[in-house]
């Protein structure tokens, strides 16, 4: 089953990331086929792994400040920035809807 | 001939006072301009190398050095930070981001004295089996350019058929494997997430190390896959790998999923009685695909393990042709989480989109990623949308149980070390490798080299034999978890039973180029 238009619109949404033109779609659908072979595996009883160190307990270090005062060091990669803040556009604007946006799947 | 010893040989050379750091660097760094059509490099650290060597130099001088590894050059994959060092991990979206720290394997390269020479090529991302798909080109194999590949190559090479004849180094660490191939440097660092650096390892004829999850600190190498990621080891002999390994391991506090636990470095014992040992050869492994002659490869070590008095057993890992389906979950995955830092408001691209800050965000990562970290950035988060959370990312994590406890088995029973091969076949040329897109490479590659990611366990490549086109063949040793010192005490062993043969460079000669020079002091004789 092939995955549908407002679900690839949602992807777009929330990855922040396009999928170009018909053959990225492709490579959606080829990646979700991909993945269906999972589904022949019995894994009845079987608790997901999250890590291969899960026996262990993860470091955890004292609550004191070792290091920090690198704001400037930081700051050297923006683009974009006024005193010691990032500067971003604006914040509560929404992309626009699917009808109005530049990407293919417009006349899809 | 120099460039062509072994790290801890150079490093007795330099304590003997036979070479001195500062020329050991700069003739490094003349073989690098002389190799650059091999695009191992994407920057070349010169007056911080040349600055490093001087004060390496000092040190001998006075009788000091810091270690074995006090003024050896080596080189660091460009997805390893590096303070004021560009890293770009191959993408458009780093281009120009100069990192504020280093890793903290860098770190501790450094403060042993090591020489950086600069950081290597990759695929964008560490995405790819093949250093095929950065910005900054496709890396070529040394050995294309070896007497072996010519002298064996179809059809018989004059000078153009050269340029189109070369093959791929294998990835994603394709470019680190090439350096240390092509004796540019002593070692280098990878990383290791499905196979990355394995795989170039076996096709540049190099030792390539992937130790245990939670063994070297991954503070500093820009993430892809957070619970299966590893800093890689490439050297040219194993005694180097363990040297490396010995200086990196331990306990970081920066990382937290680095294990407590006392690491003692080790110098590898010279085995000679093989009677104890246990070999597993897992039958899964003779995966679809694989050349008849790596087949017969991984026989002919089968044997020389038996007739060396060991035991050798086949062993079964049922899940094994599951675990590619499963790592393509997990992966996109975590890639989509790890990937979602890339919006240009603190460091690397930026668009100049002003509207509002996802359009911003959208733009910049439109003209930042590939098509291959897009793709994968889209499937992760298909796979972590709630109506497909369990149904696919849950599955995947109860199938990665499944396949670490496949291992666990097959260790409990008795099995010291695995052996199987570490890719399907030599390493293929560039014009036929790009023939199918980066996802199909990748599952088709890394089938080998991948299961050892998902249960978190240490392999090496080691080099073997040349295939009939030439080119190098490997096979890798899998170990139990933090159990190093012996998979390293075996594949040396190993290593030393098939004496692969050393690549013999033949000197390039462009007719084209004006500003490739001949250099006698670069030149391989």
């Amino acid at each position: 089953q092939k995955v549908s238009v407002e679900v690839l619109d949602h992807l777009e949404h929330l990855a922040l990331v396009d999928f170009r033109d018909s053959e990225g779609v492709e490579r959606l659908q080829k990646a979700i086929q991909f993945a269906d072979q999972l589904h022949e595996v019995n894994t009845d009883g079987v608790e997901p792994m999250d890590s291969v160190l899960e026996d262990r307990c993860l470091y955890l270090r004292e609550d004191d400040v070792t290091e920090g005062n690198c704001s400037k060091d930081l700051l050297e990669n923006a683009r974009e920035k006024v005193e010691e803040y990032f500067v971003a556009p604006p914040g509560n604007i929404p992309l626009p809807k699917l009808e109005e946006r530049d990407t293919f799947l417009q006349g899809s | 001939a120099m460039l062509r010893a072994s790290l801890r040989q150079v490093s007795a050379a330099l304590k003997e006072g036979r070479v001195t750091p500062t020329e050991l660097c700069q003739r490094c760094l003349a073989l690098i301009k002389s190799t650059k059509f091999l695009n191992a490099y994407i920057t070349v650290a010169e007056e911080t190398a040349l600055k490093q060597a001087e004060e390496s130099e000092e040190r001998y001088k006075r009788g000091q050095p810091l270690g074995i590894l006090d003024g050896i050059p080596v080189a660091v994959k460009d997805n390893f930070n590096t303070a004021g060092i560009e890293t770009t991990c191959a993408s458009n979206m780093l281009k120009g981001y100069i990192s504020p720290y280093n890793a903290t394997v860098v770190q501790k390269l450094l403060d042993q004295g090591a020489v950086l020479l600069g950081k290597t090529n990759l695929d964008e991302f560490a995405m790819g089996s093949g250093s095929t798909d950065g910005v900054f080109g496709p890396v070529r194999n040394p050995w294309s350019y070896s007497k072996q590949y010519k002298e064996n190559s179809v059809p018989k090479s004059h000078s153009e058929d050269e340029e189109s004849n070369w093959v791929i180094t294998g990835g994603s660490s394709g470019g680190s494997a090439a350096a240390v191939s092509s004796f540019t440097c002593f070692a280098a660092l990878g990383s290791d997430t499905g196979g990355s650096t394995r795989n170039p390892a076996a096709h540049c004829g190099v030792v390539g190390l992937k130790p245990s999850y939670g063994l070297i600190s991954r503070h500093g190498l820009i993430p892809l896959v957070n619970s299966m990621d590893v800093p890689g080891i490439l050297t040219r002999c194993v005694d180097d790998a363990a040297v490396l390994l010995g200086s990196l391991a331990g306990h970081d506090p920066k990382d937290s999923t680095t294990i407590q636990d006392d690491f003692k470095p080790f110098e590898l014992p010279n085995l000679t009685d093989v009677s104890e040992l246990s070999i597993g050869i897992p039958k899964e492994y003779h995966a679809p695909g694989l050349s008849s002659e790596i087949l017969a490869l991984w026989s002919k070590a089968a044997d020389l393990f038996k007739n060396a008095g060991a035991k050798v057993v086949e062993v079964s890992l049922p899940h094994t042709r599951y675990s590619i389906v499963c790592y393509h979950v997990l992966c996109t995955a975590e890639v989509a989480s790890n990937m979602a830092r890339f919006d240009g408001l603190e460091y690397g691209h930026r668009s100049d989109k002003k509207e509002s800050t996802e359009s911003m965000y959208a733009a910049t990562r439109r003209e930042g990623f590939n098509d291959v970290v897009r793709g994968r950035i889209l499937s992760g988060n298909y796979f972590l949308l709630k109506e497909n959370y369990e149904k696919y990312f849950v599955k995947a994590q109860k199938v990665r149980r499944l396949i670490a406890n496949d291992f666990v088995k097959v260790f409990r029973s008795g099995v010291d070390i695995l052996l199987a091969p570490t890719t399907l076949s030599d390493a293929a040329p560039y014009t036929e490798f790009i023939q199918e897109d980066n996802r199909t490479r990748s599952a088709q590659d890394d089938i080998l080299t991948q299961a050892a990611n998902m249960a978190g366990l240490p392999a090496i490549n080691v080099p073997t034999a040349l295939s009939e086109r030439g080119l190098p063949v490997g096979l890798q040793f899998i170990g139990r978890s933090f159990q190093e010192k012996q998979l390293l005490t075996v594949a040396k062993w190993f290593e030393k039973q098939v004496q692969f043969p050393m690549i013999q460079l033949e000197e390039v000669k462009r007719h084209d180029s004006s500003v490739f020079q001949h250099q006698k002091s670069a030149s391989f004789s």
